[in-house]
C-alpha cells in the first residue's frame, strides 16, 4: 500500500526506514487513520518523521502524492470569489431543511454539485438551491444544511491537504542559515573521546573500587581508570577578504559559536584573504605585523588537528592557479600558487572541510564558480548553514 | 479497547497532539515529544495519566544519568557495611538490588505512564543503551540471575529539548510529535484554564502584546506560556490599565529574562511608541 509514497518520501530526502514503514502499515491495520485522509496524514507524520526539521519535506511530499484527491481546490475561480464574501444566514425552517436533506445520498449530492457547477453563472446567497453562502442549499458555507458539502470559506476542521499546503514548518528546515545556538549545537558533534585504552590510569573508579572491596570482604582494594576527555583539536581558517563582507554576520556567528564551545582540547584561528599562501594572519584585517608563516602552522600543528576553512572560494582564477597570484604579491610574498598551499594542507590534515557561505546553487553558476570548482576538488565543501555545518562536523569526526 | 486520550480539564491539547498520543498508545511505541520550552511537554504525561486513570512514574534525566540507573542499582556500599557487622541476609544479593524508575514501571501490576523527562540532557549514548529495554520491555540482572519483565507494557512518553541529537536507531522506534507554539486562540484557552476570572480587555491586550514581543527580531529567549501566565498575574495584581499595556509593557521583567532582550524591547518602545 502506498509504496510509491514511500519512495517519494525517500526521494525528498526523508530518511524513512523499512521498520518505520512497517509500523505505519501496522497502524493502518489497526485503523488508526480513522478512514480519513487527515487521519492518515497525522499517522504517517507521527510514525515516519522524527524531527520537526523534516516536517516541511513531509508536507511537500504529501501534497505531491495526494494532490487531486480532494477536488474542492479545482472549483471555478468566480465561484470561490462569490463564496469569499459570505452573507449572514437567512431565516429558515429547520424541520423543512432537515427533511429535504434526509432524502439526499452522497451520490446524489455529488451529481447535484456537478449540475450546479455546470449551470450556475452568478452569485446566489441565502437561497436553497445554488452554491452560495448563508442559505440552506447543500452547497456553500456559512449556511445551514445537515448534509451539506462545504465549499470555500474558513473551515473549522481543516483537511489534510490544506494543512500540508500551509507548510507551517517551513522555518524549521535545517537548510536555512540560523542562529548562534544552532551553530553551537552543531559544533557539539565535534567531539571524540579519548579511547579507554589510551593514557594513564589516574582516576579513581569508585564503583569498581567498592565492588572489588566488597568482593574481598571489606579489604580495601583501589581500582583506577582512565579519564574520558574530548580530544578534538580544531584549526579554523577564515577568509576575511572583500567578497566575504556580505556574510560577515554569518561568519561572526560561527566564530562566536566556535569560541564559546569550550569542549575543544585546542582551538587555533587564523585569517587569510581569498586564498592562503605563505602567510596567515592572527587578526581579520590580514595586516603584515600580525602575520605568521604558514609553514610554521603546518609544522607545529600536528596532523591530528581538524581543519575548517570558511570562505567563498571565489577569486580570480590567477589568484589560485598562477605563480605570484597572491594579490598581496607586492608585499614580497613568494611565488607559489594558492592551490599548492591548499594541497599542502590536505596532505597534512586528513580531516579537513571547507564551509562556503554561498548557496550551493551559485557554486555552479555564480561568480567564482570556476575557482570554487577547483577548490572543491581539493577540499570537501559544505554550505555554511546549520545542516552544512553538521555534515562537515560529521565528516570531521568520522573514523576512517 | 483502550480509551482515547482527549486532553484533560487542566491541559489543553491540540487535535494533532491527541492523535499522536493515541497512535503511540495503540502501536505500543514510545512517544517522543519535542517543542519550545513552555509548550507543556512535561505536563502532557500528567494529563495523559490523569485522563486514562493511570499512575505516572517520572524519570528525570540529568547530565550524569546513565541507562543503568533506570533499570536497577546494586547497592554494594550497603552490602559492604552490612558484611562488616555480620548482619543477617548479606548473602542474599537481591536485598541490595534497588529497581530504578524503568524497573519500577515494569514491575507494576497495573499499566502505568512512564515519563522519561529531558532525555537529551544525558550522554549522547544514553538513548542507545535503552533500546533493548524499551523494545522488549524487559532486562536482566546478572547479579541475581533474574529477569525483570513488564507485567503490563507501560505507556512511555519521552521529552526532549533538542539540546542533543538523538541517535537514529532510537528515533526509528519512536512515534514523534513536535508541539508547535500555541497560536493566539489556543493560548487564550490555555490561559483561561489557569485563571477563574479574567477581564476580556486585559486578556486581549496581553495576548496581542505578548505575540508582538515574540515577533521582535533578535530576542535570545522568547517568552513562552509560563511567562505569559506569570505576567497576567502580575498585571492583575498591579491593577494595570489594559490600554497602557502595549505602550509601556509594565512588568516586562516577567517576560524577558535577559538584559539584551530587555534592551531590544526598550529600543522598540522608544522607536514606535508602542510594541
Amino acid at each position: 500500500m502506498f509504496t510509491a509514497f514511500f519512495y517519494l518520501l525517500k526521494d525528498k530526502g526523508l530518511p524513512v526506514s523499512l521498520n518505520e514503514w512497517m509500523t505505519l502499515m501496522e497502524g493502518l491495520d489497526k485503523g488508526l487513520e480513522h478512514a480519513s485522509l487527515t487521519g492518515f496524514y497525522y499517522l504517517a507524520r507521527a510514525v515516519l518523521v522524527k524531527t520537526e526539521a523534516d516536517y516541511d519535506r513531509f508536507d511537500q511530499a504529501f501534497l505531491e502524492y495526494f494532490k487531486g484527491v480532494e477536488h474542492i481546490e479545482q472549483l471555478p475561480k468566480e465561484l470561490l470569489e462569490w463564496l469569499s464574501q459570505p452573507m449572514p444566514q437567512a431565516g429558515y425552517d429547520k424541520d423543512e431543511v432537515d427533511r429535504r436533506a434526509a432524502e439526499l445520498e452522497l451520490e446524489d449530492l455529488r451529481r447535484m454539485l456537478e449540475e450546479r457547477l455546470a449551470e450556475q453563472h452568478e452569485r446566489h446567497d441565502g437561497g436553497n438551491k445554488w452554491i452560495g453562502t448563508g442559505g440552506t442549499s447543500p452547497f456553500g458555507h456559512s449556511g445551514y444544511n445537515p448534509k451539506g458539502i462545504r465549499i470555500g470559506g474558513p473551515a473549522k476542521n481543516r483537511s489534510a491537504i490544506q494543512i500540508a499546503g500551509e507548510r507551517h514548518f517551513r522555518d524549521f528546515r535545517e537548510d536555512h542559515t540560523l542562529d548562534l545556538r544552532q551553530f553551537q549545537l552543531a559544533l557539539r558533534r565535534l567531539r571524540q573521546f579519548s579511547a579507554l585504552d589510551d593514557g594513564p590510569k589516574d582516576v579513581l573508579d569508585v564503583d569498581a573500587t567498592i565492588r572489588e572491596t566488597s568482593d574481598k570482604a571489606g579489604q580495601l582494594s583501589l581500582v583506577f581508570t582512565r579519564e574520558r576527555k574530548n580530544m578534538v583539536k580544531l584549526l579554523l581558517l577564515f577568509d576575511s577578504g572583500g567578497s566575504m563582507w556580505p556574510y560577515s554576520t554569518l561568519c561572526t556567528t560561527l566564530f562566536q559559536a566556535v569560541s564559546k564551545a569550550n569542549h575543544f582540547k585546542d582551538l587555533k584561528v587564523y585569517y587569510f584573504h581569498n586564498c592562503f599562501y605563505d602567510k596567515l594572519y592572527t587578526t581579520p584585517s590580514c595586516w603584515e605585523p600580525n602575520a605568521i608563516d604558514t609553514e610554521w602552522v603546518l609544522k607545529n600543528l600536528g596532523s591530528d588537528y581538524k581543519v575548517m576553512i570558511v570562505g567563498d572560494a571565489s577569486m580570480a582564477p590567477s589568484e589560485l592557479l598562477s605563480r605570484g597570484g597572491n594579490i598581496y604579491y607586492w608585499y614580497g610574498s613568494d611565488n607559489e600558487p594558492g592551490i599548492t598551499w591548499i594541497r599542502r594542507f590536505t596532505a597534512r590534515y586528513k580531516k579537513i572541510a571547507w564551509l562556503n557561505p554561498l548557496s550551493p546553487w551559485s557554486w555552479e553558476h555564480g561568480y567564482g564558480s570556476e575557482t570554487i570548482g577547483y577548490v572543491k576538488k581539493e577540499v570537501p565543501m559544505y554550505p555554511l548553514t546549520v545542516e552544512g555545518l553538521e555534515q562537515a562536523t560529521k565528516a570531521l569526526v568520522k573514523a576512517r | 479497547m483502550m480509551q482515547d486520550f482527549k486532553g484533560s480539564k487542566d491541559y489543553v491539547a491540540s487535535d494533532e497532539l491527541m492523535r499522536s498520543v493515541n497512535i503511540a498508545v495503540a502501536l505500543e511505541k514510545p512517544l517522543l515529544i519535542k517543542g519550545e520550552p513552555g509548550t507543556g511537554k512535561t505536563v502532557l504525561a500528567q494529563a495523559v495519566a490523569d485522563s486514562l486513570g493511570k499512575e505516572l512514574i517520572i524519570w528525570n534525566i540529568k547530565s550524569t544519568t546513565k541507562a543503568q540507573d533506570g533499570l536497577y542499582v546494586y547497592d554494594t556500599v550497603q552490602r559492604l557495611y552490612d558484611s562488616q557487622f555480620g548482619t543477617a541476609g548479606v548473602d542474599d544479593i537481591s536485598r541490595y538490588i534497588k529497581l530504578g524508575k524503568l524497573g519500577e514501571a515494569f514491575s507494576r501490576k497495573e499499566q502505568v505512564v512512564l515519563l522519561i523527562d529531558e532525555i537529551d540532557k544525558a550522554d549522547l549514548e544514553f538513548p542507545n543503551d535503552l533500546l533493548w529495554e524499551l523494545d522488549r520491555m524487559e532486562f536482566y540482572i546478572p547479579e541475581t540471575g533474574e529477569t525483570v519483565r513488564a507485567k503490563q507494557r507501560p505507556i512511555v512518553i519521552i521529552t526532549s529539548n533538542a539540546e542533543k541529537e538523538l541517535p537514529d536507531a532510537f528515533l526509528r522506534r519512536c512515534i514523534f510529535h513536535y508541539i508547535a507554539f500555541p497560536d493566539a486562540a489556543t493560548m487564550e484557552r490555555i490561559v483561561r484554564v489557569h485563571f477563574d476570572t479574567l477581564d476580556d480587555k486585559l486578556l486581549h491586550e496581553v495576548l496581542v502584546t505578548f505575540y508582538a514581543i515574540r515577533e521582535l527580531r533578535g530576542l535570545q529567549k522568547k517568552p513562552s506560556t509560563s511567562e505569559v501566565l506569570d505576567w497576567l498575574q502580575a498585571l492583575q495584581i498591579g491593577g494595570v490599565d489594559p490600554a497602557k499595556i502595549a505602550k509601556t509593557v509594565p512588568f516586562a521583567g516577567v517576560l524577558l529574562k535577559k538584559n539584551e532582550d530587555m534592551a531590544i524591547l526598550q529600543q522598540t518602545l522608544r522607536n514606535r511608541g508602542r510594541i
